[in-house]
C-alpha cells in the first residue's frame, strides 16, 4: 500500500486518532490563548488610535481575523466533506462535521463585532451591503450544515448529505471575499494584503498577526477535541470506548 | 483608568466586541467537554443496566 495512505489509515483509525487528539489539542489550544491574550492587549492597550476612526477601529484586531477564520474554516470543513464522500473515510466526516460548529462561532464573531463596528463609524448596525449579506450567508450555510447532520438519523447518511451540502455552499466564499472589489458599497475594502503593501500604520502589524495564529491555532485545537468527542459518541457501543472510558464511569457512579 | 475604559466614547462598542469574542470562544471551548461528559454518563448507564439484566437472567427467581 501507499506509505501516505497507510499512514493515513492507521491515524485515521478511530482508537489512534483518540489518543493523537488527547495528546495534542492543548499544544494548540494554550499556545492559542497566550497568543490571543497578548494580541488583545496590545490592541486595546498599546496600538496608537486611528487617525480617522479614532479608538473604534480597536475592533478590528478580533474583527479581521475573525473574518478570515470563517472562510479558512469553511475550506477546512470543504476538504474534509470533499475527502469524506469520495474516500468513504469515517473520520473525514467527523471532522468536516465537526468544523462546522467553530466556523459558526467564528462568522457569529465577525456579524456582531461587525455590528459593533458599524454604529459608531456608519451610524448603523446593519445594511444590506454585499459583505455583510454574502458573511450572513455564510452563518446560513454552517447552521443549515449542522441541522442536516442533526436531522437524518442515519449518522453516515447524515455525515454525505451534510459534505454534500458544505461542498455546494463553497461558490459563496469567492462572493464573500470579492465583495467589496464587485461591488462599491458600505464596507471598506481590503487594508491590509500578503502581496503588497498594506495601508495601515506598521504599529499595528504585530498584534494582528498574534491575533491571526492565534485563531488559527485554536481552530486546530478546538477541532481536535471536537472530533475527538464526537467520535467517542459515535463509537460509544464499541470496545475500545468501553475500556477508554471505564476508569471514568465507575467513578462516575456516586452520582 | 476610567479614560481608557471610556475609549472616547467608543467605549460600549469596543467592549462589547471584545467581550462576544471571549463569550463565543469559552462557549467553544465548553461544548464538546460537556458532550464528552454526557456520552460518559449515559455508557456508565447503559453498563449498569446490562449488568442488572445478566444478574437477573443468571439468577433464576
Amino acid at each position: 500500500m501507499n506509505p501516505l495512505l497507510l499512514w493515513f489509515y492507521q491515524t485515521g483509525s478511530p482508537a489512534n486518532f483518540e489518543r493523537f487528539a488527547k495528546r495534542w489539542s492543548s499544544w494548540f489550544i494554550w499556545p492559542a490563548c497566550a497568543l490571543m491574550a497578548w494580541g488583545i492587549y496590545a490592541a486595546l492597550v498599546e496600538v496608537p488610535a486611528d487617525y480617522q476612526q479614532g479608538n473604534s477601529y480597536r475592533i478590528l484586531f478580533i474583527h479581521v481575523p475573525s473574518a478570515w477564520m470563517s472562510l479558512f474554516i469553511y475550506v477546512a470543513m470543504a476538504v474534509n466533506a470533499f475527502i469524506a464522500l469520495v474516500w468513504r473515510i469515517k473520520l473525514s466526516e467527523l471532522l468536516a462535521m465537526s468544523c462546522a460548529p467553530i466556523g459558526a462561532a467564528f462568522t457569529a464573531i465577525t456579524l456582531l463585532t461587525g455590528a459593533f463596528w458599524g454604529k459608531p463609524t456608519w451610524g448603523t448596525w446593519w445594511s444590506w451591503d454585499a459583505r455583510m449579506t454574502s458573511e450572513l450567508v455564510l452563518l446560513f450555510l454552517y447552521l443549515g450544515v449542522m441541522g442536516l447532520y442533526a436531522a437524518i438519523e442515519d449518522r453516515r447518511a447524515a455525515a454525505r448529505a451534510a459534505c454534500f451540502l458544505a461542498l455546494i455552499g463553497l461558490v459563496n466564499l469567492p462572493i464573500v471575499h470579492y465583495s467589496v472589489v464587485w461591488w462599491n458599497t458600505l464596507h471598506q475594502g481590503a487594508t491590509i494584503r500578503l502581496i503588497g503593501k498594506s495601508s495601515i500604520d506598521p504599529a499595528m502589524v504585530p498584534p494582528l498577526i498574534a491575533m491571526t495564529i492565534g485563531t488559527k491555532l485554536w481552530f486546530v485545537g478546538s477541532l481536535l477535541t471536537r472530533t475527538r468527542a464526537a467520535l467517542i459518541e459515535q463509537e460509544s457501543g464499541k470496545d475500545w470506548v468501553r475500556r477508554l472510558l471505564l476508569p471514568i464511569t465507575s467513578r462516575g457512579d456516586t452520582r | 483608568m476610567s479614560e481608557f475604559f471610556a475609549m472616547d466614547g467608543h467605549g460600549v462598542y469596543i467592549w462589547s466586541s471584545y467581550a462576544v469574542f471571549l463569550l463565543i470562544l469559552v462557549g467553544d471551548a465548553l461544548a464538546p467537554r460537556l458532550r464528552l461528559r454526557r456520552v460518559q454518563r449515559e455508557l456508565a448507564q447503559r453498563l449498569r443496566r446490562q449488568a442488572g439484566k445478566g444478574q437477573s437472567s443468571t439468577q433464576p427467581s
